[in-house]
């Protein structure tokens, strides 16, 4: 059951990021990362950190993965508005 | 500059989407699915959430097995991209000698794994393998079956002999591409071998070194059968892979779930070196054509 919960939320992100891009399309540019990104370069980027900052908190830490997860939910704002 | 490009042929990509659906997203689904549960057989599985994902980061087996991994991976990239370079360098250009040397290059790349991994089994015996009765014989105390470093040095030449072959040829038909023309201007200027080499043919074989580096880190970073047939990832787990180390969890020892989870943080691992790879080669083109308009 979680792990469904987990696709479909991978799932819906990637629906809207279509409807934003048919409705807004997005301009590539330069923000705080190093490299020039458009909006989807920027999700991959934000879902693969916090995968592998979630894997830290678990090999390296006891606390909860809420979190990681909060964490992860400000690097990924972060990313999609200034990245 | 707001020209919206015609999206409708992506509809097009949907008959492989389905594909891909079936053959990566469904059983990826699946195996996030196990790493969450402990299974003991088809009808009986417990919720566990993260605690194989704990077991995996915190296990020192899995930490050796990645570490020999990526040492392995890296001496492989640093042995065989320079090696395949020189190999180019050196091919003939045409004639007869050109399409001979060519299809010797390409018969080790044309060898199923599993039999590479017999014939370096035997070539490297003490007993009867020549490579190995003649380092014997030659007082170097050889032997892969009982020493840790012999074996892990077996497997690295092995991979080396088998896919040098592979960048050489990538390289090959990098340096084919050079135009003439750079090659008088170099001349004119009368520019040392050396100048040549660093400022013409490296630059120009950028983009076919990428492709190799990404195909041979890939490749070996997935390495399974040779050194299974070789040595078995012995003596000890001296050349115990990740992808070995992941077999005999999953179905050695039937911990699905651990093996689950550790293949999940092995498929993240290789995403993001993918990830990575794809960025500058992509990059790279940009400035290129960047470059271009700039002159």
């Amino acid at each position: 059951m979680p792990s469904a919960l987990f696709f479909i939320g991978i799932a819906s992100l990637l629906l809207v990021m279509t409807i934003l891009e048919i409705r807004k399309p997005c301009v590539e540019r330069k923000g705080w990362l190093p490299i020039s990104t458009t909006r989807g370069d920027r999700l991959f980027i934000g879902l693969l950190s916090s995968a592998f900052l979630h894997l830290l908190f678990l090999g390296l830490t006891d606390v909860t993965l809420w979190v990681a997860f909060g964490i992860s939910v400000v690097i990924m704002a972060a990313l999609l508005r200034w990245g | 500059m707001n020209k919206v490009p015609n999206n409708k042929a992506w509809w097009l990509v949907l008959p492989m989407f389905l594909l891909v659906a079936f053959s990566a997203i469904i059983p990826l689904m699946t195996v996030v699915n196990y790493s969450l549960q402990d299974i003991f057989d088809q009808n009986t599985a417990y919720f566990v959430g993260v605690e194989w994902y704990q077991e995996t980061l915190r296990n020192t087996r899995l930490h050796d097995s990645l570490l020999r991994q990526f040492g392995f991976s890296f001496s492989v990239l640093l042995i065989e991209i320079p090696l395949g370079i020189v190999v180019a360098l050196m091919m003939p250009t045409r004639g007869w000698q050109a399409s001979a040397v060519l299809i010797l290059l390409a018969l080790p790349l044309l060898i199923p794994w599993n039999v590479v991994g017999t014939i370096w089994q035997v070539f490297a015996r003490g007993d009867i393998g020549l490579f190995g009765w003649t380092l014997n014989n030659l007082g170097i105390d050889y032997n892969y079956t009982s020493n840790p470093l012999d074996a892990w040095l077996t497997v690295l030449l092995m991979d080396v002999w088998h896919w040098t072959s592979l960048v050489a040829l990538l390289c090959y038909s990098g340096l084919r591409a050079i135009p003439d023309a750079y090659y008088q201007a170099a001349k004119i200027d009368r520019a040392s071998p050396w100048a040549v080499f660093r400022y013409i043919q490296l630059p120009r074989l950028r983009n076919v070194l990428v492709i190799g580096v990404l195909l041979r880190f890939m490749d070996s970073f997935m390495i399974y059968t040779e050194p299974f047939v070789l040595t078995g990832g012995g003596p000890g787990t001296s050349t115990t892979f990740l992808s070995q180390t992941l077999t005999q969890m999953a179905i050695g020892q039937f911990d699905i779930g651990p093996a689950a989870a550790f293949s999940l943080v092995y498929f993240l691992i290789v995403l993001l070196v993918s990830w990575l790879f794809f960025t500058t080669i992509t990059h790279m083109e940009k400035s290129d054509n960047g470059n271009k308009h700039d002159k």
